[in-house]
């Protein structure tokens, strides 16, 4: 099985990385651009076995505890979790 | 004073903090590999700056989960006095021995200059030396030092005279330039609630001998010695 993390900036961190990206697609003359919000993306593929009862629930509610103890800062970052079989 | 320093893969800065703590104490502290689960009896333990494992993932998040780290957690909690400097704060932040996190530089620069830093709390052990209000001189340099909580955290730590220090102009130097980083309420260092962990951004080890620009870095291990013996 394989999950899929994306870890992105809350609300209201400041994110200096994006406001240059935003500024580069300016420079590069692409209008439109209102913001940009840089984050990370992870795939872990988990195996089976001791840990996993094989089904989708349990391994979103491991690879969430995975996010909470070390892929995200939760004072900073939110997370989002899916798993594909 | 006995003192310990922590020292990861990617640490560079232990040898600097060795030679501020002998100085101050007279006696070198004990080293700690990070894969020692057992702290030395120590008054005082610190995690010095560098870049621990890359700083892969976040500045300081590999550490913060070494066995080691846990038991400076533990120590902490007993009230072992800890002080963690720069990517030493980072790893306490990461491990949640204090609250907030540390974003990249707003400029995306890594920084490093002589900056000034005003003493905000002049009360406690490590800065038993400085007077509140006092400005030092001394270097920085990271590239993520950008101190962030949310408003309730910051509220919390102002009530409770937690902010240790805050970036301040030198002489001479703008209104706009004396903040290196971004840092909220230009915050450089804080404490525990409990008043035995600081961590902070500057490096007071190197600023102890007048051929690195100042010795006002010199009060805080002084102050250190003096508290714990």
């Amino acid at each position: 099985m394989r999950a899929r993390v994306h870890v992105t900036l809350k609300p209201g961190v400041l994110d200096p990385q994006g406001k240059a990206i935003a500024h580069a697609l300016e420079a590069l003359g692409f209008d439109g651009v209102a913001d940009v919000r840089q984050g990370k993306y992870i795939e872990i593929d988990l195996k089976d076995g001791p840990g996993s009862d094989g089904s989708a629930g349990g391994a979103e509610a491991r690879v969430s505890e995975m996010c909470e103890k070390l892929l995200a800062n939760t004072v900073i970052e939110n997370y989002r979790v899916e798993i594909e079989a | 004073m006995k003192s310990a320093i922590v020292v990861f893969p990617g640490t560079n800065r232990e040898q600097d903090m060795a030679e501020a703590l002998e100085m101050a104490s007279g006696r070198p502290p004990a080293m700690v590999w990070h894969r020692d689960s057992a702290l030395p009896e120590a008054d005082l333990i610190v995690v010095p700056g560098g870049f621990s494992y890359g700083d892969y993932l976040r500045a300081g998040a590999m550490a913060a989960h070494s066995p080691v780290l846990r038991s400076v957690a533990e120590a902490a909690q007993r009230g072992v006095a800890v002080l963690g400097v720069c990517n030493g704060f980072q790893i306490l932040v990461e491990a949640g021995l204090l609250p907030g996190a540390l974003l990249s530089n707003a400029s995306l620069k890594f920084v490093c200059r002589d900056i000034g830093l005003s003493v905000a709390n002049g009360g406690t052990m490590f800065a038993a030396c400085y007077e509140a209000g006092q400005v030092l001189r001394m270097p920085v340099a990271h590239h993520d030092g950008n101190y962030f909580a949310d408003t309730d955290t910051l509220d919390r730590l102002e009530d409770e005279d937690r902010i240790a220090f805050r970036y301040a102009p030198l002489d001479g130097e703008g209104a706009d330039r004396f903040n290196p980083n971004g840092s909220v309420r230009d915050i450089a260092g804080i404490y525990n609630g409990s008043g035995n962990v600081l961590g902070m951004m500057p490096h007071p080890e190197n600023a102890i001998r007048a051929d690195q620009g100042s010795t006002d870095g010199r009060g805080l291990f002084a102050g250190l010695a003096a508290a714990l013996g």
